[in-house]
C-alpha cells in the first residue's frame, strides 16, 4: 500500500504531526515559538552544509540544530541583547548563509522550493523509516522526561530545589526539537514547520484542561490537518505543505467559534 | 564544621557574588529534622538567596554547603509566575514533581482547605487560594525539609495566623525541618527554635527572645518592631494559644494609640 505516493505521504505526515503535537505544546507554554523559527531557519544552513561535504542531508540538519540550540544558549546568557533580538539574529542569518552557500555550490542543483516549502509528495520508503523510526524514539524520549519536562516548564527553580533535574530534561528536550526539525523539513519545509508546531497546540489549548491532554489534542488535530491538507491539496492542486498550514489553521479558526457558549446566547436572544 | 546526625543542611560562611557585588556573605546556619530556623530581615537582605543557597538552586562563589544525601525537600517558592497559555488544574499541579495516589492528593488538599478547588484551573485561583494551594502542594511530597519564602502573602491575618498553625502541625506530623522566610516581625513564630537575622550578612540569630533584645535586630528594624515581636512571645510563655486569634486587633490598637 506504500507504493502509492500520496499514502506514503498521509504516513509520513501523520508521522510528523503526532510527535509535532507534543513538542508544539511545549513550545507554547515556554514561548518559543520564536526558537522554534530560528531552530528550522537554521536547517537551510544544514542542508547546505550537507550537500557541501557529500552528508547525509537529515543528519546534518538534526547536528546543526543542536548546535544552533546550544549557541543560542551560551548567547543568552552572557549577551547584552534580549533573547528575541539574538533568535531574529541567528534565524535569519543563518537562512541567508544557508542560501548563500547553496547558490555557490552550482554543481549541485538542489531544489530550493522543496527544502523551503516541503516536498511532501516525494517522500520515500527511506524517509517514511526515518520519520516513523525517529517519531517513535522521540515521543519515547518525551515520554521518559514528560514529567520533568513540565515542572521545569512551570518554574525551573522549584523543579531544580525538588530534584526533578530540568537541565536534563531540557538538553533532551532540545535534543528532540532538532529531532523533529530534520525530518519534517521534507513534509512542510523550514519556513513552515514552526506552524505544524504551534497552530495544532494552540487549537487544542482551548478544549484541554490538563497538560497531557492537550499533548493529545494537538496531536490530533496534526493528524487532521494533515489528511485534510493533502485531500485539499490534491483535489485544488495547491502545494502540499502550505496546504497543511492552511487546513490547521481552519482548525484553528474553528476552534475559535463560541461552542461552548452557545447556549447562554440562545439565552440572552430570548430576552 | 560538626554536624550532628539529623542535620538536613548546613552553610558555612556561604556567600553569593554577582557583578563584583556580594548578595549575600558569610551565612552560616543549619536546619536539623523537626526544627524551625526562621530567616527575617528587610527588603534586599539576601533572604530567598540565602534560601536558594540551601536548596541547591544557586551555587556560593564562598564558603560550603552541606545537604544530606537524597534529601527530600518540599519548595513553597516566594513568586510562581504561571503562564497563562498552561492548562492545569490543582490537582495535577499537586503532582508537578511527584506521583502520589488520589486518595493522598485529597488528603493534602483538605489540609490546606482547598478540597473544593482540586478541578480548578490554577491561573484562576486568588492569591490567597494559591499559596494554600502551594503549601497542599508541599505537604503531599511528605518533604524532610520543607523551605517556605514568605508563604503568607496574600492571605489575610486569620488565614495567616492558621497556616502558621498548619506548618507547625505538619513540622510535628512529618517531624521535617523547616526553612521559613518572612519579613513579617510580628508573626515570627512563637515556635520558631531559631530566628536568623539577615541584613545581607548574618545579623544575630539564636532563639526568638535572644534575637528580640539584641542590639543588631534593635537597630536593624527599629523599637516598635523589637516590641511586636515581645508581646508575641509574652503570650507564647502564657500559653494562652487561642489568644494568637486575638493578637492582631490588640496590636493594631496599640498602634493607633502611639
Amino acid at each position: 500500500m506504500f507504493d502509492d505516493f500520496f499514502v506514503r505521504a498521509i504516513v509520513g505526515g501523520v508521522g510528523v504531526a503526532l510527535v509535532a503535537g507534543p513538542l508544539g505544546c511545549f513550545i507554547i507554554w515556554r514561548r518559543l515559538a520564536y526558537f522554534g523559527d530560528t531552530l528550522s531557519h537554521s536547517a537551510l544552513l544544514g542542508v547546505a552544509l550537507g550537500l557541501l561535504f557529500e552528508l547525509n542531508v537529515t543528519l546534518t540538519v538534526f547536528a546543526l540544530s543542536i548546535v544552533v540550540s546550544l549557541l543560542l544558549m551560551l548567547l543568552q546568557r552572557r549577551a547584552s541583547l534580549s533573547s528575541d533580538a539574538i533568535l531574529g539574529l541567528l534565524a535569519h542569518s543563518t537562512l541567508a548563509v544557508g542560501l548563500v552557500v547553496l547558490a555557490f555550490m552550482t554543481w549541485v542543483r538542489v531544489d530550493l522550493m522543496g527544502f523551503l516549502f516541503g516536498d511532501i509528495l516525494a517522500i520515500t520508503h527511506l524517509d517514511l523509516a526515518i520519520i516513523w523510526g525517529g517519531g517513535i524514539a522521540v515521543l519515547g524520549l518525551l515520554f521518559v522526561v514528560w514529567r520533568a519536562l513540565f515542572a521545569a516548564t512551570v518554574s525551573y527553580e522549584l523543579a531544580t530545589a525538588e530534584g526533578t533535574q530540568p537541565d536534563r530534561a531540557n538538553i533532551i528536550f532540545m535534543i528532540v526539537m532538532a529531532g523533529l526539525i530534520a525530518v519534517s523539513m521534507k513534509i512542510v519545509g523550514v519556513l513552515l514547520i514552526t506552524a505544524l508546531l504551534i497552530i495544532p497546540a494552540a487549537t487544542a489549548r482551548r478544549f484541554a484542561v490538563s497538560p497531557e491532554q492537550m499533548a493529545v489534542f494537538a496531536a490530533l488535530v496534526g493528524v487532521v490537518a494533515v489528511v485534510l491538507g493533502l485531500m485539499g491539496s490534491m483535489e485544488w492542486d495547491t502545494p502540499a505543505g502550505p496546504s497543511i498550514v492552511v487546513a490547521a489553521l481552519v482548525c484553528f479558526l474553528l476552534s475559535l467559534l463560541p461552542i461552548t457558549s452557545l447556549g447562554f446566547r440562545k439565552n440572552s436572544n430570548s430576552h | 564544621m560538626l554536624k550532628e546526625n539529623n542535620t538536613l543542611i548546613s552553610l558555612d560562611n556561604a556567600g553569593i557574588n554577582r557583578s563584583n557585588r556580594w548578595l549575600v556573605r558569610g551565612v552560616s546556619m543549619s536546619v536539623s529534622a523537626g526544627e524551625i530556623v526562621t530567616l527575617i530581615g528587610p527588603n534586599g537582605s539576601g533572604k530567598s538567596t540565602t534560601a536558594k543557597i540551601a536548596l541547591g538552586v544557586l551555587d556560593t562563589d564562598e564558603g560550603l554547603v552541606y545537604r544530606k544525601p537524597k534529601l527530600r525537600v518540599s519548595y513553597v517558592p516566594q513568586k510562581l509566575d504561571l503562564n497563562w497559555t498552561l492548562p492545569l488544574t490543582v490537582a495535577r499541579f499537586l503532582v508537578l514533581t511527584n506521583r502520589a495516589s488520589k486518595t493522598a492528593i485529597e488528603s493534602a488538599l483538605s489540609a490546606t482547605d482547598t478540597l473544593h478547588l482540586a478541578k480548578a484551573q490554577m491561573r484562576n485561583l486568588s492569591g490567597g487560594e494559591f499559596q494554600r494551594v502551594l503549601l497542599a502542594r508541599a505537604i503531599l511530597r511528605k518533604p524532610e525539609l520543607l523551605v517556605l519564602d514568605e508563604p503568607v502573602q496574600g492571605v489575610d491575618f486569620n488565614g495567616e495566623i492558621e497556616l502558621y498553625k498548619l506548618i507547625e502541625d505538619i513540622r510535628n506530623k512529618l517531624n521535617c525541618g523547616v526553612l521559613l522566610i518572612s519579613h513579617d516581625l510580628h508573626v515570627v513564630m512563637a515556635t520558631t527554635d531559631q530566628v536568623i537575622c539577615l541584613n545581607g550578612h548574618v545579623c544575630c540569630s539564636g532563639t526568638p527572645a535572644t534575637v528580640a533584645s539584641s542590639d543588631e535586630f534593635r537597630s536593624l528594624f527599629g523599637q516598635q518592631a523589637t516590641q511586636g515581636l515581645a508581646f508575641y512571645k509574652h503570650h507564647h510563655d502564657h500559653d494562652h494559644l487561642p489568644d494568637g486569634r486575638i493578637l492582631p486587633a490588640t496590636e493594631a490598637e496599640e498602634h493607633t494609640h502611639v
